[in-house]
């Protein structure tokens, strides 16, 4: 499953710029007075150079200073706009860029929330990340800066052009000729430049993974004396690095030479023909030199509106990528009138919840991923209210399935499952969620406080209950025994405990929300002796009068289930307690006696 | 200033490319400044028709033009020598570019590759405890900023000097009083400019955190993801996000403000200074103190010296961020690396060990033995299991064999000699270890599984198929050409397991070591491989801790360590007859229960 992702070359794509820059409707006002101000800018930018044609033409040559008091204070009103429109200016697109970036981001969010786990199974988190982090803060930018920079550039080319062509338009010609030349320069190297480090930054990228690799895997390199090899393999990452990172910059430094040759043609031009006129008595010292001053300006704006271009260009694929995500449907959701009746994810109409009793049944249940392969098929299963039913199976035998089902992360594809009685599409997503205890393997943590997380389960819980909760699960000892007790930081995922001290944690979770099903997906296979003792003890507290399911390898964790089902194939095979089961000398049995080769056990029985 | 030579040392060869982009960046500004120059020499002599006499230079430069008259008619002449001279500074920048990135990209690419090598080669005490997150933030933004410094800031610092320095030197020579003027603001600019960034860096660093914390309840939402939905907590955790979200929001936007600031107030300064400049100009000239061509070189170099005086203050505020990151690094560089002794044997390794006395504690925690007065012997081909709690010295026993710790008091012989005498990499070519948490490379499962020596696929094929892997692998649609972690397939911790065990039995190592590498692994799945190693491995000795009785009861030795020192020691059928700590963890995981079941199933059926 590699994602291989071209981004750049693309061809700008209006749509999805225009479903982008909707998101600015939402500060319509904010963008006008954003466009007004960059105008503005723009002009008094090109005002400035007039000054100095002004102070040769009205002051120096005919030798007076008449008039100089209101000049000055013209020069400092020049000044004020000048800077409090450059205030303006970054205050008004910050705001934009972070608005936006704020408002695609939540949409975003919003959204992963709603997904079902059928699109986490399919994405990787990493894809998920860059879309949330990186590619969304990119857009932003592009989206406000580049507002800016496309404005000020056209209207201050705009502007030069018409002061030119109004003072003498024989000498503006001239120094337009040039333009179209710069124009297409600028273009076509701000392009190669973008994407040069655009390369730049991919193997950059790659390097930051390659001493991520370095680093942790430091350990595994020594056992494998993989030192050499390993470097081997940087170096040519870091020589990558070094070619495309020069040959970037060789871009860049060619860029300017050749603008700037470029705008000296038109300095060139105007000094001899300008330099004719003054001769002539048509131009003055002060035209001359404000056509100088605007030769030498107009590359600016020409260069800024080239590069905005191209990072539009570039930034293509990130808006595709981060629409993409905007715009898919969840595969498990609730229906119109549903959520009418139960609310939805953000504003849950609680009063209107049916209590959960806790008798599951499926009927003719078939699930697939895809045709072929059927996972389960007319499957059926009548559980009780505060029933413990234990599945035990192979991998890929479906029991993973059933669990998802029954959580309702995915749905039967036919059939259906009932809750009470009542197939559980009739109720809202939520509802059944807020009454499922769930512990799973790798116990997710979240940063924050032991506190904290164990209200995961029931936000609005009260100390007493966070307590009674630990030790029902037997975590309060460890906890009480940690600096800050209930208030130690549990450091990110969880980092900071142990991988038992986790599990304990997640069981707690779990139990303080008192739900009516107990789900316990491979909960006890990756911890210590120690911390399945403790969770062994606190079983038969948490699973009473409840209805659980639980997937264990180990027996220990399923001795003790009401029902074991064993499933092969999307089937049941095999159906009893753990006694009846181990007289039938089926697989169950054999699944277990492989653990110990019978002859040892009997040999030490003796 | 330690930290400036360090930088200096960085260098090393560079040193010679690097003075050569300064000279060329000299080069540049003085001939950028030559132009306002000419311009003032076409605006005085040739249009005005001031005399030429007394002006050695413009004397020559007309004489060699054809001179005055020549010139009026000719003014192309001037318009040439404006192209010429912008198109050699041109070269001139163009090599400015060139040089300074060749040398900075060569340095960074030097202190990469010898960071990386570096840190593979410490110790494995060091990997232990190290903060890997912080070295990864060292190795590379840490070198980013040390690059930047180099082929930027310090060129940009060098252009910035040479513009004012020259500049200076060609007003003065103008006229001194008009030089104060127009220099009369800029130290505040540039004082400005250093305090503001100075001042202001908090709260880029507050932004930066903030945008982390974003990160980071992104991340965690989708790492937990099936804990989000099975407690239906979507809508707390949109909360989360929100919070945090804005939280970005608000302090990144006051990034931006402060940024508004700056700008708004030095633009101000700016444009107040050039108004200054014109004024003066204005000035000067009607006393006749200046001419025309003078004062038009002043306001043409005033608009050039500001920006890169703001620059300057704004880079030497930098300045300190790339002495820490050389610190930084140097902290990592000036770490110890793995001791290799000069005298060291590479005997042929059969497979017999005797440890002889063994103490051990970790070079940073003296006060804690780890191992006491560890004594036993292996013959070749025997299968020693180790069980005890955590802590108690199991995994540092079976890290001692491969010298990832080198042993102080007491011996370990291998085939009669002494550890300490055998070269490190010879030994760990000889002894194979699978780590707990074992590391896989981000590369293909054919790589990985051969990345100790290329291998051919049948071997490869096989050492998965004794993993228990291979049927796993096969599934994947690409085989084992998949590639592992963040851009391919996420592999669970089983998964991860088998194929590092695959890919250290590939090696045919006379010694094996398991260091509890089979707990992610269902028990089916454990009793597969260790029979399949069986067959296969005969006269390989092999060290296995597990928290597994089922894993490790047929083993020819069972060594029980607690607090460091071996408890008990013998066979399975002899240490269950003795109350002690193994029976102890026997009767814990229920084997005991299940015996009894077998017994019952026994009885019932005769």
């Amino acid at each position: 499953m590699e994602i291989k992702e071209k981004d750049y070359d693309k061809k700008l794509d209006l749509k999805t710029w225009k479903r982008l820059f909707k998101y600015l409707f939402r500060y319509k006002y904010t963008t006008i007075g954003l466009i007004i101000f960059m105008i503005s800018l723009a002009l008094a930018d090109a005002v400035l150079p007039q000054m100095t044609r002004i102070a040769i033409d009205d002051f120096i040559i005919p030798n007076t200073t008449e008039g100089l008091d209101v000049f000055i204070l013209k020069f400092v009103g020049l000044a004020v706009w000048f800077s409090s429109n450059v205030f303006a200016f970054i205050a008004i697109a910050g705001r934009i860029e972070m608005e936006l970036t704020y408002d695609i981001r939540e949409e975003a969010f919003d959204k992963l929330q709603k997904l079902s786990l059928s699109y986490y199974d399919k994405t990787q988190n990493g894809w998920i990340m860059a879309r949330m982090t990186s590619d969304i803060r990119r857009l932003g930018e592009v989206i406000s800066w580049g507002i800016v920079d496309v404005v000020w550039g056209t209207t201050m080319m705009l502007i030069i052009s018409i002061f030119m062509l109004v003072s003498n338009w024989r000498l503006a010609l001239y120094t337009l000729a040039v333009i179209p030349i710069l124009i297409i320069v600028s273009i076509y190297f701000q392009r190669i430049i973008l994407k040069a480090y655009r390369i730049v930054r991919k193997i950059n990228s790659k390097i930051t993974g390659s001493f991520s690799e370095g680093i942790s895997g430091a350990k595994t390199t020594k056992t494998l004396v993989a030192e050499e090899k390993n470097l081997n393999n940087f170096k040519e990452l870091t020589g990558d690095m070094k070619t495309h990172s020069i040959r970037a910059a060789v871009f860049s430094a060619m860029f300017l030479p050749i603008v700037l040759s470029l705008s000296s043609i038109g300095i060139a031009l105007i000094l001899w023909k300008g330099g004719e006129g003054v001769v002539a008595g048509s131009v003055t010292y002060g035209v001359l030199v404000l056509f100088i001053s605007y030769a030498t300006q107009f590359f600016e704006p020409v260069r800024e509106v080239a590069r905005v271009l191209a990072q539009f260009q570039q930034a293509q694929a990130s808006a595709e990528r981060v629409l993409s995500l905007i715009d898919i449907d969840p595969d498990v959701k609730d229906g119109k009138e549903i959520l009418d009746i139960y609310g939805d994810i953000l504003e849950p109409k609680k009063e209107n919840w049916e209590p959960i009793e806790g008798n599951i049944s499926f009927e003719d249940v078939t699930f697939y991923y895809n045709e072929k392969e059927r996972i389960l098929e007319n499957f059926n299963l009548e559980v009780k209210k505060g029933q413990t039913i234990a599945l035990v199976g192979e991998t890929g035998s479906g029991k993973s399935t059933i669990v998802n089902l029954i959580c309702r992360f995915y749905e039967p594809v036919d059939g259906k499952i009932k809750i009470d009685g009542i197939d559980y599409k009739k109720r809202s997503i939520n509802w059944l969620h807020e009454n499922i205890g769930y512990v799973l393997q790798s116990p997710h943590l979240f940063s924050g406080t032991i506190k904290e997380n164990l209200m995961y389960g029931k936000l609005d819980a009260t100390d007493e209950e966070v307590v009674e909760a630990a030790k029902i699960v037997n975590a309060h000892d460890f906890i009480m025994e940690l600096p800050n007790k209930y208030e130690t930081q549990v450091g990110e995922g969880g980092g900071k405990l142990s991988t038992g001290e986790k599990q304990l944690i997640s069981f707690g979770r779990a139990i303080i929300r008192n739900p009516s099903i107990f789900v316990l997906d491979e909960a006890t296979s990756s911890i210590d002796t120690e911390t399945e003792r403790k969770i062994q003890s606190a079983l038969e507290r948490i699973l009473k009068d409840r209805t659980s399911f639980i997937i264990a390898h180990r027996l220990s964790t399923i001795v003790n289930a009401d029902r074991i089902l064993v499933i092969s194939k999307g089937k049941i095979i095999e159906e009893g307690n753990h006694n009846q089961l181990i007289r039938k000398k089926g697989y169950y049995y054999n699944l277990y006696s492989n653990q110990f080769k019978k002859e040892n056990l009997e040999k030490s029985i003796i | 200033m330690k930290n400036l030579k360090l930088l200096w040392n960085y260098m090393n060869e560079n040193k010679i490319k690097y003075l050569l982009s300064i000279i060329s960046t000299a080069l540049a500004v003085a001939l950028a400044l030559t132009v306002p120059l000419i311009l003032q020499v076409v605006i005085d002599y040739i249009l005005v028709g001031k005399e030429v006499q007394g002006n050695i230079f413009v004397e020559k430069l007309f004489g060699f033009l054809g001179g005055t008259t020549y010139l009026i008619d000719n003014l192309w002449l001037t318009g040439l020598l404006v192209i010429v001279i912008t198109a050699v500074q041109g070269i001139f920048l163009y090599y400015k570019g060139k040089l300074s990135a060749e040398a900075s990209e060569d340095v960074a690419k030097n202190l990469r590759e010898r960071l990386y090598n570096h840190i593979q080669h410490l110790t494995y005490a060091y990997h232990k405890n190290a903060d890997t997150g912080d070295l990864i933030q060292r190795s590379t933004s840490d070198i980013e900023t040390i690059r930047r410094f180099l082929s930027v800031q310090m060129v940009e610092v060098g252009r910035a000097v040479f513009m004012v320095g020259i500049s200076l030197y060609v007003m003065i020579n103008l006229n001194v009083k008009m030089t104060l003027i127009a220099m009369a603001t800029t130290p505040v600019l540039f004082v400005f400019s250093y305090m503001y960034f100075k001042v202001v860096q908090k709260s880029f660093k507050i932004s930066d955190e903030s945008e982390a914390e974003l990160s980071t309840v992104i991340q965690e939402n989708l790492n937990g993801v099936r804990v989000v939905k099975a407690f239906g907590r979507e809508k707390f955790e949109i909360e989360k996000f929100r919070e945090k979200n804005n939280q970005y929001k608000v302090k990144t936007y006051k990034v931006i403000m402060n940024l508004a600031y700056y700008w708004s107030i030095s633009d101000l300064l700016t444009i107040v200074q050039i108004a200054l400049v014109v004024v003066a100009s204005i000035y000067y000239a009607n006393q006749g103190l200046i001419t025309l061509g003078t004062a038009v070189v002043f306001i043409n170099y005033i608009f050039r010296i500001i920006w890169p005086i703001k620059q300057l203050g704004r880079i030497l505020a930098d300045l300190g961020k790339a002495l820490v990151s050389t610190e930084r690094i140097q902290e990592i560089l000036d770490e110890e690396r793995e001791v290799e002794k000069p005298v060291e044997i590479k005997p042929e390794i059969h497979g017999e060990i005797e440890f002889k006395n063994v103490s051990f504690e970790y070079p940073d925690d003296k006060n804690h033995k780890v191992l006491e007065n560890v004594s036993f012997k292996v013959k070749k081909g025997e299968t020693i299991a180790i069980v005890g709690k955590t802590g108690s010295g199991k995994s540092s026993l079976v890290h001692l064999l491969p010298r990832l710790y080198d042993v102080e008091k007491g011996e370990i012989l291998i085939d009669g000699h002494n550890i300490n005498t055998i070269q490190k990499k010879w030994l760990r070519k000889n002894v194979g270890i699978v780590l707990q948490e074992p590391f896989l490379y981000s590369t293909t499962i054919q790589e990985n599984i051969s990345f100790q020596n290329e291998s051919n696929i049948k071997d490869v094929h096989d050492a998965a198929r004794i993993a228990s892997v291979h049927h796993v692998v096969e599934e994947f649609d690409q085989g084992y050409d998949t590639v592992i972690g963040e851009k391919g397939v996420t592999l669970s911790g089983g998964q991860k397991q088998r194929i590092a065990i695959a890919r250290t039995i590939i090696n045919n190592y006379p010694i094996l070591i398991f260091d509890d590498s089979l707990s992610a692994v269902d028990t089916e799945t454990d009793i597969a491989i260790r029979k399949a190693l069986g067959e296969r491995k005969k006269d390989v000795t092999t060290f296995i801790i597990s928290h597994r009785i089922s894993s490790i009861y047929d083993a020819d030795k069972i060594i029980v360590m607690e607090k460091g020192k071996i408890k008990e020691m013998g066979k399975h059928e002899d240490l269950i007859q003795k109350e002690g700590i193994y029976k102890r963890i026997y009767d814990i995981q229920n084997v005991k229960e299940f015996e009894v079941e077998v017994e019952r199933r026994e009885s019932d059926g005769n």
